[in-house]
Parts: C-alpha cells; structure tokens; sequence
C-alpha cells in the first residue's frame, strides 16, 4: 500500500500525462498554447478540459502548429505571461527553430515533453532522441522516472526556469511513463500554488508605458555575449535546481537532486541511464546484490545542466560503468550521454573506471531484466579482467547482421 | 477620414535614424500606422525582414513602443500570444483594463510564403490583431529574390531573366482573397502613396474587435529598380496600371476606396518602363508575354471591380 509522504497528499492512480496534466492545473499558468502529437496529446487535452470547465483562468490557444505553439508561448512570456506548452517527438522537432530562441531570450517557458522517436521511419514510441537532439539548445533538461517524478518535476519547473530565466523542459518517456498508470500523491491545490509563487516578470510588452525592444539583431560586436551569458545561466542553474530541490523536500517530503544513485556506495559496477530504464535496473540491481555482486545506478534527473563534476565524483571508485543512451547520435561514434559522462571522468581525472555504452530501446524497442542482467554480467567479467570494454558503441536487442 | 492636421499632433513612435535605405517603403508603413493610432497603446511584433533589422540594431532601437521579434514565420503567432497573454492577464486582474492594440508587421516573403501558415492560424483563431504585409514584392531583405507576390515577368536574383526565360513565370498569388475568404470582419489593400487612404484603413482595423489584415504596396527600390524619390509615384502607378487594386473588404462588403487617375486605366507598361526588374518586357521580343500580363491584370481588374460593384475603368 503506498502511502503520502506530504501530510496533505493524497494517492491517486494516474498516467504520467494524467500526473502532468494535473501539475499544469495547479501552477494554473495565464497562457498554454499547443497542438496535438502522439503521446503527448493527451496533456494538452486533459488541460483543454480544464479550461472548458472554468478550473483554470489560462488562455488557451489551439494553435495550428507546433512552430506557433512555441512562437505563441514565446510571445505570451514576453508579453508577461507565466506561459506553458507540450509536445513530443516531430512537434517538438518542428519547434526547433524556436527553442533556441526562447533559450536566447531568457525566456522561463515551462513544456511538458513526451519523448518519443523521430521520423525516419515514423515511430510513435518512446526513446530519447528528440529531446537529446536539444541538448545544446539552452533548455533545462529533467527526465522522470514514473508519474510521481513527472509531476514533481513539472512543480518544479516553474521555479526553476523562473529564478534561472532559462526555459525549461520536463520530460517522461513515450507511452511507458506517459500512458502507464501508477499510484502517485497528489498535493492540494493551494500547497502547490504557494510552492510555485507569482510571476513577476522584470519588464513585459504589455507594461507599454515602460516600452522596449527585444528580439534585436547582434552582429560580431554583442552577439557572442549574449550567448556567453545563456551558457553561464546554464551554469548558474544548477544551485538554483538544488535550492529548489530543497525547498520541495522541506516542503512536499520527496528528495530529488541532479541525478539518483542506487545502491552506488560500495559500487563496483555502475549502469548510468535516464528514464524508465531505471526501474527496471533497480530490479535487476536488486537480484545481482543477493548473488553478491556489487551492482549500483546512476539514474540522471537533470541532463542540461550537466552534473559532470558529480557524476564524475560518483563514478571514481567504481571499476567498470555502462552508459545506457536511448537515443543514438549519428555521429560515427558515442552516444550523447556517455559522451557527457566521459568528458565530465576525463575533465575530473577519473580514468580508470573501465566504460561501455550501450544503445537500446529505440522506437519504444522492448529493454528487460535478462538485457540489463547482461550488460552488468559482462561489466563484471570487465572488472574482473576477464573481458575487454568495448571500443565503440554497442546496442542492445537489435537484430544486426 | 483622417485630418492631417490632427495626424500630425500625434505622437511619433518610430524615430528616424533607422537603417532603412532612402527611398525605402517599410520606414513609412510602420511610421504611417503607429501615427493612425494615436495615442492608443500599441504592442508591435515583426518578422524577420528588412524593417526589423533595420529598426532594431543592438543596443538601438527606433521604436518608441513596446516592439518584439523573434523569428521570420511567426509573427502572426507571435501577435497570437500576446494577445492571448493580454486577455488572460486583464481577465485575472493581473494588469489593467484598458484597451492595448496588437500589431503584426511582416514582409511579402514572411507573409505570402514562410508566414501563411502561421497567419491563416492566427485569423481564424479571431484573435484582435492588425495584421500588415508591407509587400515590396520579392525577399528584398536577402537580395531580391522571388516570393508568391512576385509579379509575373519581373526579374529576381532567383527567377532572372536569362536566354531562355523572362523573369517570373508564375502570377503573383491573391494573397488579400485568400485572407478575406478567411471571413475575417476587415481586410484591405493599400499603397504607401495615399496616407490619407492607408490611415484610414488601419483607424479601421484597429477598431475592429477581431482579426484585421492590410497589404500595403511600398517599393523597394533597389529590389524594383527605381529611383528612390519616385517611391510615391510607383506605387500610384501600380493603382493608375489597375495592377494593384486599392480596396478594402468590410464584413464581407468589398469597397473600391482609390481609383485611377483620371478615371483611366493606363497600359502596364506605364508601371513597368520606370523599373529595371521589368525592363526586358518592354522590348520586341517579349511583346507577346507582354500582352499576356496586360490581359491577365484586365481580368483580375474586371473581377475585383464586380465584387465591388464598380463599373470597370477603361
């Protein structure tokens, strides 16, 4: 029986869009515009309910794409406005254009995203790449677990991009997270909305009586200050994301950082992922520790900023770690996860911790306990000299001939 | 009808000092509607284009009012969301009641093409805003290619006439029927050379409670090839040629509001010998091509002055 940790909480059974969707009822933010996608739907049609009902005071604006749902949430925040959208996939990569603006312009957006594979082949289910594709675009990035993660971090979210003046994007992987339903607590309405505060904007269009122009055009002479100045925000957020962290276990109970770790102390292996994955390692982490093998996880919350010195300081004493990226970059060698965590090893001087990195689960591609179990066995036999670490990537549970 | 010793009390919002180029038109669309709005608060929005970045160099700026841009396709979903945030906050308590007005300002490229989109969006949603294409009729920003409001026959870097074509091929596309049959309570067209007709017009639309859209015809004269000081007289000609019908739709109800000078319609290459882009049609060879267009411009006249209910100038 799972039981509240807030005093005031209540367990509910929802999907992680259900647990977002509600997140985005209580922060009750003045502008949401979106359009449709597959998995992510279903938010932006459950807060579209809301409005109908009169539960929120937003303006909602059905947009005829997701380049304008972008542009529009854009506009509302500069207008002022505490402004929200959603989406996934092809969405989200048509908004392209429109994320690094809103990164540029120091815009504290908050979007809801559903990961889930892009086109070519069309695939509607959950992997990584499209908010990895994004890593450089000056968004926040936070990854959940399961529901409860989902909502927590949408919560947080406000704060964070608001006090960062960074946009900000929660995600949770397609259908997996996004349509399963899980028991999560619930918190009152009014607790979450003395937790997310009032948007007070420094300076809005709408204050036409303190007129500005934003939206200049930056030639050599300021252009590379200006994004000097997002790249140290990305820096700067990472206090600002454990302050806020803080602040919601002294509030609501629940403990969140940069990243979880499992069973990490006496490590002797490591398996490094983001999302759903983690769950189902923790089982398999649980069968290994019965056997007697030391295994542990990192499970990273928080990939923009990237907790390198941490994560770096968390890996020194393990002897072999396995980087699982559900999403492939193309790029004739690793994918982006592992190549994060190893530049964040090599920057710190952790190098001996021998690596693999492991492609899965692509296009929503099945990852069970026997592929997990696997990846620890061979990383035990690496520890133990019995084996060589892979030079290049390696991909689990794709036929290759 | 405006009085132009009240226009000029009122407040000028865009400076000079800008970089628009002598000659330019987007200078006196912008201008010319923020001095048709009074003193009534504005929030302007632009696509990428000449006028933004010419009006927006960092750390200057030529806009005395609120001013916002972010991206070339958008700026009528950027209008959108502004909107969309102003009736939120009033609705809230958040700022307050008073009337702000919303315009969006983008380029026939922006407009026609990239931004048609993003506009059709925006007038259907219903949200109050004026939407204006200054339309100089190619991507003059980028160095004079051709857009869907390229005039056939006319030269540009991407349709140039060359040993086996003659410029543009395609007639230019209708953009003002397609917002109009947007069933959209105002839309018109315009040219730079008529204040009087053009501030009038946007008085209108920024008095409508809905979506708005004005095309305003204004030369770029090194896109045209023209002289700068003949900007004026151009875009008469395009009227007096019967090429650029001047017009608005109100609530469905199409109204001829400038006719040709001396109510008669002069031949097109009238229009066409004052500007290089169209010079080639005025030599032997392309006198068959020539007659197509001249035909092509009767029937489009002949139509819009039907759905006016004029009798059509010969």
């Amino acid at each position: 029986m799972v039981k509240p940790i807030f005093s005031k909480g209540k367990i509910v059974a929802k999907t992680g869009n259900e647990m977002m969707a509600e997140a985005m009822r209580q922060i009750s933010p003045d502008v949401v515009a979106a359009y449709p996608i597959t998995p992510a739907t279903e938010i932006v049609q459950i807060f579209s309910q809301f409005v109908a009902d009169g539960k929120v005071p937003t303006e909602f604006v059905a947009v005829e794409s997701e380049h304008s749902a972008m542009s529009a949430t854009i506009a509302a925040s500069v207008a002022g406005a505490r402004a929200m959208t959603g989406t996934s996939s092809q969405g989200f990569a048509l908004m392209w254009e429109m994320l690094y603006i809103a990164a540029g312009l120091r815009l504290p957006i908050v979007m809801a995203e559903v990961n889930r594979a892009l086109s070519a082949p069309i695939n509607i289910h959950g992997d990584q790449s499209d908010t990895m594709g994004a890593r450089d675009a000056g968004w926040i990035q936070i990854y959940s677990e399961d529901p409860q993660e989902a909502y927590d971090n949408m919560i947080q979210s406000v704060r964070i991009a608001e006090a960062a003046k960074l946009p900000t994007m929660v995600t949770t992987d397609g259908f997996i997270i996004s349509h399963c339903m899980a028991a999560a607590e619930v918190y009152p309405d009014e607790d979450v909305k003395e937790f997310v505060g009032t948007y007070k904007p420094e300076r809005y269009l709408l204050d036409y009586k303190r007129p500005f122009t934003l939206g200049s055009i930056e030639m050599q002479d300021y252009y590379f200050e200006h994004r000097y100045q997002l790249a140290q925000a990305m820096r700067d957020a990472k206090k600002i994301i454990l302050d806020v962290a803080k602040d919601f276990k002294n509030k609501f109970g629940r403990e969140y950082g940069f990243y979880e770790k499992y069973k990490m102390d006496d490590a002797e292996i490591a398996i490094v992922t983001i999302g759903s994955a983690a769950g189902t390692t923790k089982a398999v982490i649980n069968e290994l520790r019965e056997k007697g093998i030391k295994a542990g996880l990192i499970k990273i919350r928080i990939f923009r900023p990237f907790p390198a010195d941490e994560i770096a300081k968390d890996l020194a004493n393990v002897k072999a770690v396995a980087v699982l990226d559900r999403a492939d970059s193309c790029s004739g060698t690793f994918a982006p996860v592992y190549s994060d965590v190893i530049s964040a090893m090599y920057a710190n001087g952790v190098t001996s911790p021998k690596t693999e990195n492991y492609v899965y689960g692509l296009g929503g591609r099945e990852i069970d306990m026997n592929h997990i179990k696997d990846v620890y066995m061979h990383l035990d036999e690496v520890a133990k000299g019995k084996a060589q670490a892979s030079k290049t990537v390696e991909y689990i549970n794709v036929r290759i001939k | 009808m405006a009085s132009l010793k009240e226009l000029s009390k009122n407040a000028e919002r865009v400076t000079g000092g800008h970089r628009l180029c002598a000659g330019c038109g987007a200078g006196v669309v912008a201008r010319q509607t923020l001095i048709a709005a009074g003193d009534t608060p504005v929030v302007v929005v632009s696509a990428t284009g000449c006028l933004e970045v010419s009006t927006s160099v960092f750390p200057y700026t030529a806009w005395k009012t609120p001013f916002f841009h972010s991206a070339f396709e958008n700026s009528a979903a950027t209008a959108s969301g502004v909107e969309a945030a102003y009736k939120s906050l009033i609705r809230q308590g958040k700022i307050k009641d008073e009337p702000i007005r919303f315009i969006a300002f983008g380029g026939d490229g922006g407009t026609y093409d990239i931004g048609l989109q993003s506009l059709s969006g925006a007038m259907e949603r219903g949200h109050r805003m004026l939407y204006v294409c200054y339309n100089n009729e190619a991507y003059m920003n980028t160095g004079i290619q051709r857009s869907s409001a390229t005039p056939q026959g006319a030269s540009a870097t991407t349709s140039p006439v060359g040993k086996v074509k003659q410029g543009k091929e395609q007639p230019k596309k209708d953009l003002t029927a397609i917002i109009a049959a947007h069933n959209v309570p105002y839309a018109a067209q315009a040219i730079i050379g008529n204040w009087n007709d053009y501030i009038t017009k946007v008085q209108k639309a920024l008095n409508t409670d809905g979506p708005t859209f004005i095309n305003v015809l204004t030369p770029c004269r090194l896109g045209w090839g023209c002289k700068p000081e003949d900007s004026m007289e151009m875009v008469r000609l395009a009227v007096d040629t019967c090429i650029w019908p001047v017009y608005e739709v109100e609530n469905g109800k199409y109204k001829m509001t400038m006719k040709p000078r001396g109510g008669k319609k002069l031949p097109v290459g009238e229009f066409f010998k004052h500007q290089s882009r169209f010079k080639h049609l005025l030599k032997p060879h392309n006198a068959e091509l020539l007659a197509n267009i001249q035909a092509d411009v009767d029937a489009k006249w002949e139509k819009i002055c039907a759905l006016c209910g004029e009798e059509v100038i010969k």
